[in-house]
């Protein structure tokens, strides 16, 4: 039986690797090219934004790290270890939460726990609850996922997604349809919390300034095909601000070299 | 409370209207008889016991067919949502048997059974079935594929996907199927019954046909009175909570 206290211990996050990725799906008018060629290295517990607009393919890139679908070409590799499939190494947060409402907060959160070998039921709920806790939801753990507002649902999604202790968080736009305050308060916690437990997290976004609060690193892309363009390495101190004046700038910068690009971004 | 007071208030006119207009000779009572006759039969009928005991084997018909048609229904739908093969094969024969009349399942029934129990039983299963299996199936079908994507990273597959996945999040739709079902059921059985002479118990549709045979036209209207306050009642106390409870957990009604 694994003990809960070696349970929440922070694993040591991944170094992902994505080489010469090529993924094309079956469009209306033949084939169409979603990622050409994508080359990306994530070094450990580091936190990359991949930036572009709709349709550049980079939820599809995620999608491949995830392990839920197969690349045409190219390798991925978390610590040197092909990706064959998904794993609870790597755990991925949805644009729409994708929490299931048949199940309370605390439910979807025991989901991915419940898979997991060696840990008893009371085990289970102690490492669930930690994690409620974590992203501030510890009095709505027996709400229905119906009850809770845009950013209680995502707070939630979040929480299950690091229940399962991932090396990897993968996060798919997940603040994309909150409104603006939401999403500011979302932003603070996440540094807070990606702080207390360091994971390598890419972020996927098409909005300039959440990339430049977030990352380490933004990663540019551009559609038809989706190709990784150029990457700006960001080494504002943290906890950032969205509103701070060199956040606006760089978000300015980045912005103007992405329509230099043909693509575009939001600010 | 308001809107079942304004029913009561129709009901009364309507009985009223009827019943003055009999007294003043609009038409025979042989073919509609008033009010009043069909509520002292469904008094008499009441106090000899016939009516509860025809009540209670219908019900019995109804509940044992209906579960058949679930415990089999229900597997087959989630199979044929999951696999291509078990689409193009028991879907398509579902979809094409769910648009035949459970009617015209009486004279197979009568022939391979007689007038038995079973023959009784095959026609309610025949009607319930399919319809459920197709809910069933356009239910999982119709899940938004994220709940799979999520499950699959979190480590879910095969039949802890099926059970804990998929049959939760087609709930809403299962339900809906469910009481379909329960519809077909019962319009299969009263079929089943007044076309199948039955010697192993008396139900409500035997009552209705009796009543048909003896020119009892007060019965043939009290009985079908009866046939839609158990269909009312039992729609209610099996789906009322059901319902209640996806409400609730839901937040809404698929």
């Amino acid at each position: 039986m694994t003990e809960v206290s070696q349970e929440l211990a922070p694993v040591s996050p991944s170094k992902l690797t994505v080489r010469g990725v090529s993924k094309s799906f079956p469009g209306r008018s033949g084939t169409v090219l979603a990622l050409d060629e994508v080359d990306l290295e994530v070094s450990e517990g580091e936190f990359v934004c991949i930036l572009g607009a709709s349709g550049c393919g980079k939820s599809t890139l995620l999608s491949l790290v995830a392990g839920l679908d197969a690349a045409d070409k190219g390798e991925i590799l978390t610590d040197g270890r092909p990706v064959v499939g998904p794993g609870r190494d790597r755990m991925v947060m949805f644009q729409d939460a994708a929490l299931f409402p048949w199940r309370t907060a605390m439910g979807n959160v025991l989901f991915g726990l419940e898979l997991k070998p060696n840990l008893d039921r009371a085990a289970r709920r102690e490492v669930a609850t930690y994690y409620l806790g974590l992203v501030g939801l510890s009095r709505f753990a027996g709400a229905s996922i119906h009850e809770l507002s845009g950013g209680m649902r995502q707070r939630v999604a979040l929480a299950r997604a690091l229940a399962p202790n991932p090396s990897v968080l993968l996060m798919d736009e997940p603040f994309a349809a909150l409104d603006a305050m939401t999403r500011e308060k979302l932003y603070g916690d996440l540094q807070e919390i990606w702080r207390k437990r360091r994971k390598t997290i890419v972020f996927v976004t098409h909005n300039v300034r959440e990339a430049c609060v977030l990352a380490d690193r933004v990663v540019l892309m551009t559609p038809h095909p989706g190709r990784m363009r150029s990457s700006f390495d960001i080494e504002l101190p943290r906890p950032r601000d969205i509103n701070a004046e060199n956040i606006a700038a760089l978000a300015r910068r980045i912005s103007k070299k992405l329509e230099a690009m043909g693509g575009e971004g939001s600010t | 409370m308001k809107r079942a007071l304004t029913f009561l208030a129709f009901v009364a006119v309507i009985g009223i209207l009827w019943e003055s207009l009999v007294a003043l000779g609009a038409w025979r009572e042989v073919l509609l008889p008033r009010p009043s006759s069909i509520l002292r039969y469904l008094a008499h009928a009441f106090l000899d016991g016939s009516l509860a005991e025809a009540a209670i084997v219908t019900a019995r018909r109804l509940f044992m067919g209906y579960a058949i048609g679930i415990a089999t229904g229900l597997p087959l739908g989630l199979l044929t949502s999951r696999f291509a093969i078990a689409r193009d094969s028991i879907g398509v024969v579902a979809l094409g048997l769910q648009t035949l009349p459970s009617v015209c399942w009486v004279p197979i029934a009568l022939l391979w059974f007689g007038q038995t129990e079973a023959a009784m039983l095959f026609v309610v299963v025949m009607g319930t079935t399919w319809s459920i299996l197709l809910a069933t199936e356009a239910g999982v079908r119709s899940l938004p594929p994220v709940y799979l994507r999520a499950a699959r990273t979190m480590g879910s597959k095969g039949l802890h996907t099926m059970f804990r996945v998929l049959l939760p999040a087609a709930l809403p739709a299962i339900v809906s199927g469910l009481k379909q079902g329960w519809a077909f059921a019962w319009r299969s059985l009263m079929a089943a019954e007044i076309f199948v002479t039955i010697l192993t118990g008396f139900g409500l549709g035997h009552l209705l046909h009796y009543g048909r045979e003896l020119h009892a036209m007060d019965q043939v209207l009290g009985v079908m009175a009866m046939i839609v306050a158990v269909g009312l009642l039992a729609e209610q106390a099996l789906f009322g909570p059901l319902e209640r409870w996806l409400r609730v957990r839901w937040g809404l009604l698929g």
